[in-house]
């Protein structure tokens, strides 16, 4: 039988806000245990929450990037359960009146085309804190440092129809909120955790499979690895007479399998109403229509621009705009160059193997965008040639001067393009070579084309990658053709 | 010294006849020789209030004086104290030594008050007649054998004793009220969101509010003023200016409009109560009010919308007291469930426990429309029937409870003791003002007169029951337990 997958995803962004959600408290990343939770986060007796207006702008501006109804009016709920980590025994949350309302995110697909994916609602609520099992001897730590740190749940309709196709949409959301800075996006601090709703259907069926939720998929890869392997093993369930049950599950990237956590049955009341220490939060129009001209230029809009403007293929705009902090460097790069198309070839090769290379995001490039830009003008009015290039751009690299132009007048790598120069270098190639111009001069002439490549080589040599190849390359030729 | 009222001790205080150290000292002494027979105080804070005693006479004597300076007074112990014991009359709590100050306390030390200690209370605001405390009962002191009401029993206990002129209590369905009218003295409940409940022990969030309770309508006004507030650390406290509530006291009552609900003079109120509100409302025609009957027709829903309501929010507060952080926690845990079993079992009470049970009742799948959301339309409905009666009336006058108080012991069933609040639960649950002043006696124990007002009309209810202070002496009757032991 065919099947088909269906995935709906709950990504929970933190959002960057300097202070929690309903306290003063700081939400940096890493501080010792306890010292960054106040008495509002640890749940002391007669505390109160107040809410921090930084996300609500933060929620709306995510609820208008994709589109979405901003209800006028939303309501915080108590989502009451007992956890060591959970201060108050209730996490405060939105159930019945979400800030952000149905909105849509546009993924991109490998073919290049782009799928639009709903977002049923987005929610504001308060992250727990952590659980600490080991260092305790049989123990469990608590650290309350996170709790409190505002969360974006994001809930995408069950529009997914692969693993593929859900990361391609966990990268959307990402790739939106980290271009309105709401986020950092930090995906291995927890920044983004997602959690992934899976079920699968004969093909053609209209009613939905029963589902799976798998919690904690903390990666890119993992999503994409979880969903295959649960898709498989539901799969195998249905085909061998079975029953998928609808349960919790948890996901070991260790293992690439999914175990079961707990099924329905087990599943909490949580008692959800609304929270009564915290008033209804009302946005007036003039508010969101303020955040709403305060946005800056979005993914899929740049990604549109570069390709209609900039004339740069689909796929290098979609790769180029894939992070805000890409999308700035390449085009600081263009810029300075005044190339779009070189400046993406650079950007996308050179400079992104580098950073692969030495695993470094884009924001800690040695080379600046300003650097980048000076060299690829350098290679585009001749000054030196493209062999050279890549030598400026690893001394850059390293650190070996400040400019393109410094490092080309350092270490001689001024193109020379000057013809008597060139072909007394080559007459000196010649008359060292006297096999080689005896065999090109022996050899037919279809295969003396493959055989100047030798003598190129020891040209450039010489030269030590200054000469300008194109002239070599004709005045070899026109030298070599006179031997024979 | 210990039967003045605040006012009375201000101007003693500003002409020197003695200091707040003298003052503070005696009436210490007086806890000392006293509350062993009354129970009012859970802690008693002597070298705290002595040393504020001090400061407050180093500002006089700077010329630094306020119109609460140096003036002693008590705190429910369900405001959080800093580095005092805060137990909210709980077994849970009673480790608790709060790190920080409630906005109440905090505003009441920079007024220059000094808190002699904190008062019994029924367990986290819970009951009617202060027998639910961990603590013990507290006695009335106009008869020992009687209950001073609850849930701030000890705090007025303590203001009728003379121990103090005056306390800090909470009301969430008539625990300041209720209280003063049972000890005979003047407990005001303020508009919902006038006093800041940032640092008060939550019971229900929705309906807990601050006040005042003391000798007179004037001291109240006197508290009131150094109390409310718009609180930035409570995002439900009213940004709303606060005047000056002694302005208005002495203003007219010629031409004011006083409602009688004729709900609240009907089944279950003792006839000699009614016939004492009758009387008091007389002293106002006398002073040129008139009076009408009005009709709250919802009043005999309150109680059940506040038995779902207040429970449901309860449930939810006390989820922290798990173990884990403060509070209790029991012996030896064997693992985490039962850590939470066993700690939140032995630490909570039995009215306590059964209000936790009730609210995770009402609150879980299946029940929620029918409980939760139909009490909410039902407390619209009586929120309206008071802005409709006061689209008639000024004011609306009432028993505020249906008996004077009763014996100790002798309310055994849970549900005869709720019906104790049914003619103060319904402002908690529209969360208009409301104040209790003494108006006469029955058998020797003390009968209370509610007085009503709209939203934010503490003024004019603290005028209303002042002119009565200035016609009638009821106010100034003092038990003889205060008297014999002077």
């Amino acid at each position: 039988m065919q099947w088909e997958t269906v995935i709906g995803l709950e990504v929970h962004v933190q959002l960057a806000t300097r202070s929690k959600i309903f306290s003063g408290a700081s939400t940096a990343f890493g501080a010792e245990p306890n010292t960054q939770a106040c008495a509002v986060d640890l749940g002391l007796p007669g505390v109160l929450p107040v809410l921090n207006e930084a996300a609500v702008a933060m929620a709306v501006q995510f609820g208008l990037a994709i589109h979405a109804e901003i209800p006028e009016v939303s309501v915080f709920d108590r989502k009451n359960y007992f956890y060591p980590d959970l201060p108050k025994g209730y996490q405060t949350s939105q159930m019945y009146h979400p800030i952000v309302g149905p909105g849509v995110v546009e993924i991109s697909l490998d073919d290049g085309s782009t799928k639009r994916i709903g977002v049923h609602h987005a929610h504001l609520e308060e992250d727990a804190g952590k659980s600490l099992h080991e260092d305790f001897h049989g123990m469990t730590g608590v650290d309350l440092n996170r709790a409190g740190t505002p969360l974006l749940e994001i809930v995408s309709d069950p529009d997914l129809r692969s693993a593929k196709e859900a990361a391609a949409y966990l990268k959307a959301i990402h790739s939106i909120v980290t271009y309105l800075g709401i986020s950092d996006g930090n995906m291995a601090e927890g920044s983004m955790r997602c959690d992934v709703n899976v079920s699968v259907r004969p093909k053609g069926q209209e009613a939905f499979g029963t589902r799976a939720e798998i919690k904690n998929v903390n990666s890119f890869r993992f999503v994409e690895r979880a969903i295959e392997f649960e898709v498989e093993r539901q799969i195998e369930l249905l085909e061998d007479g079975g029953e998928v049950v609808q349960e919790t599950r948890l996901f070991d990237p260790e293992r690439g399998e999914t175990r079961s956590m707990r099924t329905k049955e087990q599943a909490n009341d949580y008692r959800y109403f609304p929270c009564p220490d915290l008033l209804p939060v009302v946005l007036d129009q003039a508010y969101v229509d303020h955040l709403r001209g305060n946005l800056p230029e979005l993914p899929a809009e740049k990604r549109e621009r570069f390709q209609s403007e900039l004339g740069l293929s689909a796929y290098d705009a979609s790769v180029l705009s894939a992070t805000r902090e890409m999308a700035d460097y390449f085009e600081a790069v263009k810029d300075v160059c005044g190339d779009a198309k070189q400046a993406a070839n650079w950007v996308q090769g050179e400079l992104s193997g580098a950073l692969n290379r030495e695993g470094l995001a884009i924001n800690d490039s040695p080379v600046s965008a300003r650097q980048l830009g000076e060299l690829v003008a350098r290679v585009m009015d001749d000054t030196i040639n493209g062999k050279a290039a890549k030598q400026v751009f690893q001394a850059l690299w390293h650190g070996e001067g400040e400019s393109a132009d410094a490092v080309i007048e350092a270490k001689g790598l001024k193109q020379v393009t000057d013809t008597a120069a060139i072909e007394a270098m080559i007459d000196q190639v010649i008359a060292d070579s006297p096999a080689q111009v005896a065999q090109y001069r022996d050899a037919p002439v279809e295969k003396r084309g493959k055989m100047i490549g030798y003598f190129v080589g020891q040209v450039m040599k010489a030269s030590r990658g200054t000469a300008n190849p194109q002239q070599v390359n004709a005045l070899l030729k026109e030298k070599l053709d006179a031997l024979c | 010294m210990h039967d003045k009222t605040l006012r009375e001790l201000a101007d003693a205080l500003g002409a020197g006849e003695f200091s707040s150290r003298e003052l503070t000292q005696y009436l210490l002494g007086r806890i000392d020789r006293l509350d062993g027979d009354l129970n009012s105080f859970i802690t008693v804070t002597f070298e705290q209030a002595l040393a504020a005693a001090d400061a407050a006479d180093a500002a006089r004597a700077r010329g630094e004086a306020g119109p609460l300076t140096g003036l002693p007074l008590a705190l429910k112990d369900i405001f959080c104290t800093q580095g005092v014991k805060t137990s909210a009359g709980s077994r849970m709590l009673d480790n608790f030594v709060s790190p920080y100050d409630a906005t109440v306390v905090e505003k009441l030390a920079a007024a220059g008050t000094v808190s002699l200690g904190k008062t019994n209370m029924d367990e986290f605001a819970m009951g009617s007649s202060n027998e639910n405390s961990h603590y013990g009962p507290v006695n009335n002191p106009w008869d020992l054998a009687a209950v001073p009401g609850g849930s701030s029993g000890g705090s007025a206990a303590a203001v009728a004793a003379g121990l103090v002129p005056a306390a800090m209590g909470t009301d969430t369905g008539g625990s300041i009220r209720q209280p003063a009218a049972f000890c005979g003295i003047t407990g005001l409940k303020p508009t919902y969101g006038r006093v800041s409940r940032y640092g008060i022990i939550a019971y229900a969030s929705s309906l807990d509010q601050a006040g005042p309770m003391a000798r007179t309508a004037e001291d109240c006004a006197l508290l009131l003023n150094a109390i409310a507030g718009h609180d930035l650390r409570d995002s439900t406290s009213v940004a709303r200016g606060v005047p000056d509530y002694t302005a208005e006291l002495d203003a007219p009552l010629s031409g004011l409009k006083i409602g009688l609900p004729k709900e609240y003079f009907g089944e279950g109120l003792d006839p000699a109560v009614a016939d004492t509100v009758r009387e008091a409302v007389r002293v106002y025609e006398s002073l040129g009010a008139s009076v009408h009957e009005v009709s709250l027709p919802h009043t005999h829903y309150a109680i059940p919308a506040y038995y779902v309501i207040a429970p449901a929010e309860a449930s939810s507060n006390l989820s922290r007291y798990d173990g884990v952080r403060f509070g209790h926690r029991c012996d030896a845990p064997a693992d985490l469930i039962d850590l939470y079993k066993r700690s939140r079992a032995e630490g909570f009470g039995e009215e306590v426990k059964r209000r936790i049970l009730i609210g995770t009742h009402t609150l879980s799948e299946g029940f929620f429309d029918a409980y939760y959301k139909k009490a909410q339309q039902v407390r619209r409905l009586i929120r309206q029937d008071f802005l409709d009666a006061f689209e008639e009336v000024d004011v609306l006058m009432g028993p505020a409870s249906p008996t004077p108080a009763f014996d100790l012991g002798a309310k055994k069933d849970p549900v005869s003791m709720y019906l104790q609040d049914i003619y103060t639960i319904a402002i908690n649950l529209a969360g208009i003002p409301g104040i209790s002043v003494p108006a006469g006696f029955v058998g020797g124990r003390p009968v209370g007169l509610q007085v009503l007002g709209t939203h934010f009309a503490e003024e004019r209810l603290l005028n209303v029951a002042h002119r009565f202070q200035q016609a009638t002496d009821w106010h100034l009757r003092r038990p003889a337990f205060a008297e014999e032991n002077a």
